[in-house]
């Protein structure tokens, strides 16, 4: 019971860090960019006392896009958690599965088809391709599930399907990807490299309820995630329907990594890092292990995309290349660690 | 009774098996190669013939035999036509016995130059030169693509070496797929920070329209050069191809075999790529399907993938131009398309082929 205690006490803290850290790279990220900003005018701001500049700046720009990042950060942890919980393999991830490129092939489809131009989406269709994304990520993780499938789906089969949809969707993206403008072009490649495009509110409403039912509801669903951990056998001893639980899992990593990935693109590794690292520090139970990746995961996006918009300062990084480059070499470390 | 009667079966079956993966088969092999010459011949004048201004085989014998500089279309086949069609093949080749020589070498099934993240190397240090260098010579981005080759297949060896259990096919792929995200990654940041994306986005699809004669000139050495060294390196493949024990056992000298190897991988991979872009998958395919078609011995592999590799490219070029004219598919997209379904066959059978 000591010993519990202890745990919970250490995790609590680690999250209140977590929350603190997020806090400052907030008021960091409000402070710097095209425009600097001093720290004290933030505030005035803020507050309301501000510039009229400034406020345009702050919360027309900055605010909505720094909320997407924690949002989608979040999201794309907590499905890349979920997924390494389901496939019982740590190296799983929205983005290595294919169902970052599943989803983008849908949203790509869908503003090839009835946009035209990315430069006029109407307002509904910024709520309409969440869900083209969800269904384009439905589509990859079925097609992903049943492939693999040849009694019973291993980890490994899983992951080798996985790269070879990926492959094939990435093909179709092109094809897709060389018959739009050059504006459209442009636009489609920064988004798919992972890119906070739609920095304002609306894009903000579009992802905020999935990521506000979804993660909760993911955390409710813990209990299940601790026991498929324990293996096929165990969990159905302990009574579990453990191919049903399997798949309504495996349907709200999908679903959050398709809203993510409607509004963020395809970021990649993400889903990979956040859960590791919110292991090492809180342990591997998912009740509080899933809160500590939503936190670590809304943590890392938002200093990368900071780093991302401030690095080269006359132009802007697109995020999902400043996680990748910082994703990969740390995924393979993890590659070479693992047995 | 009945389980020793199974158990005979099955151990005659293995030893069917097993004599099935020491056949060689050299009427195969010769008959690929002599009808493999034939239909190479004949789609390279195929593709010479058809784009978007057809041209018949009987102007394209006249353009052979009786080049005429004032004809428009002699022009055509001379300045556009001939190099792609040429590049076609030798960017199939290079690309199928790179992955021979790389499977083979390594006893990995799922060892090809784009899967093990050596085209995205390529790619990579091609989008730094035409990023920081735009005025540099086919020749320029030939040594640029050979670094970018070398580099990462040095990082996913090295991966390899230091991780625990050695590099299974699993996590070659993955370390593959790892490597080419993170090249990847920073070449489109590169692309999109210097405004280039669609120049490079298209030549990373990978695509031999464009081709000038001046790489066509720069393949044919490396062609020669690289394939000779295949075909002398290929007994020794087979014979490493057994096990490392059984290599040295026979007096080999193991490591200048796979240091040759790996500079005979890096050299046509280099090559396929500073021209073509990365076209996927023809290194993982053809070297399977020619494994399957004509044994294990290498010195049939290895001319057999040349082949094999160079029809099937070309073939790939010719369907680039016809699936949706006046548009070029990247030929890439199609060689995936071909490619991935074998893939995920492959995937599936993981623990037998694997």
């Amino acid at each position: 019971m000591e010993l519990a205690r202890k745990t919970r006490k250490k995790s609590l803290i680690t999250l209140g860090i977590l929350v603190v850290l997020i806090f400052i790279s907030f008021l960091i990220s409000l402070n710097i960019g095209f425009s600097r900003i001093a720290p004290i005018d933030v505030i005035k701001t803020l507050v309301g006392a501000g510039t009229e500049k400034n406020a345009l700046v702050l919360f027309d720009f900055r605010l909505p896009r720094i909320v997407i990042a924690i949002l989608i950060g979040a999201g794309l942890a907590v499905s890349g958690a979920i997924l390494q919980g389901v496939a019982q393999n740590d190296l799983a991830d929205p983005g290595i599965l294919g169902i970052n490129s599943g989803a983008g092939l849908a949203v790509v489809i869908f503003i090839f088809f009835f946009q035209g131009s990315t430069t006029t989406l109407g307002v509904l269709s910024i709520f309409i391709m969440p869900l083209a994304a969800l269904a384009g990520g439905l589509i990859a993780a079925f097609l992903i599930y049943t492939l693999a499938w040849k009694n019973g789906v291993t980890p490994v089969r899983l992951i080798l399907v996985g790269i070879g949809v990926n492959a094939a969707f990435g093909a179709a993206l092109i094809i897709f990807q060389l018959k739009m403008d050059p504006s459209d072009f442009m636009q489609t490649t920064i988004w798919l490299s992972g890119s906070i495009w739609g920095s304002n509110w609306n894009f903000v409403l579009a992802v905020l309820p999935w990521i506000l039912i979804l993660i909760p509801y993911t955390i409710y669903k813990a209990s299940y995630l601790n026991v498929l951990n324990l293996g096929d056998e165990v969990a159905t001893g302990l009574g579990a329907a453990v191919e049903k639980e399997r798949r309504i899992l495996l349907f709200l990593a999908v679903a959050l990594a398709g809203s993510c990935v409607a509004v963020g693109g395809g970021i990649s590794f993400l889903g990979l890092v956040a859960p590791h690292l919110a292991r090492r520090l809180v342990g591997p139970r998912y009740q509080i292990m899933l809160p500590t990746t939503a936190l670590m995961g809304a943590l890392l996006l938002l200093v990368a995309d900071t780093i991302g918009r401030n690095i080269l300062s006359t132009s802007e990084i697109a995020v999902g290349i400043v996680v990748s480059t910082l994703g990969a070499p740390y995924f393979i470390y993890l590659l070479m660690k693992t047995n | 009774m009945a389980t020793k009667e199974s158990e005979e079966e099955l151990t005659l079956t293995q030893v069917e098996k097993r004599q099935d993966k020491i056949t060689t088969r050299p009427f195969i092999a010769t008959l690929i190669l002599c009808i493999g010459m034939v239909s190479l011949v004949f789609c390279l004048g195929a593709s010479i013939s058809l784009g978007a201004v057809d041209i018949d085989f009987n102007t394209v014998w006249e353009w052979l035999f009786y080049f005429n500089p004032e004809l428009t279309a002699h022009q055509i086949i001379q300045e556009i036509r001939m190099p792609r069609a040429l590049a076609a093949g030798l960017v199939g080749a290079f690309l199928a016995v790179s992955g021979a020589i790389m499977q083979g070498v390594t006893k990995n099934p799922l060892a090809s130059p784009s899967i093990m993240g050596i085209s995205a190397g390529s790619a990579f240090m091609i989008a730094i030169a035409f990023a920081f260098f735009p005025g540099t010579s086919y020749f320029g981005l030939m040594v640029w693509s050979f670094v970018g080759a070398g580099m990462a297949a040095c990082i996913v060896f090295m991966v390899g070496a230091f991780s625990k259990g050695g590099l299974s096919p699993v996590k070659l792929a993955l370390a593959g797929t790892a490597v080419t995200a993170f090249l990847g990654s920073i070449s489109s940041g590169i692309a999109i920070y210097f405004n280039v994306a669609q120049d490079i986005s298209f030549w990373y699809a990978g695509g031999v329209a464009g081709t000038q004669w001046i790489s066509v000139q720069l393949m044919i050495p490396i062609a020669i050069i690289g394939l000779l060294l295949a075909l002398i390196l290929a007994r020794s493949i087979t014979v490493l191809n057994l096990g490392d024990d059984v290599a040295k056992g026979l007096g080999q000298r193991t490591a200048v075999v796979r240091v040759l190897s790996t500079i005979v991988v890096l050299l046509l991979t280099g090559a396929a790529v500073s021209v073509a872009g990365t076209v996927g998958f023809i290194g993982l395919i053809i070297p399977h399907l020619t494994r399957f078609l004509v044994g294990v011995d290498y010195r049939w592999i290895i001319p057999c993938s040349a082949i094999l590799g160079a029809l099937l490219l070309v073939l790939a070029d010719i369907g680039a131009r016809m699936i949706n004219p006046p548009f070029e598919t990247p030929i890439g997209t199609i060689t995936a398309m071909i490619g991935v379904p074998f893939f995920l066959y492959f995937a599936r059978r993981e623990g037998r082929g694997l």
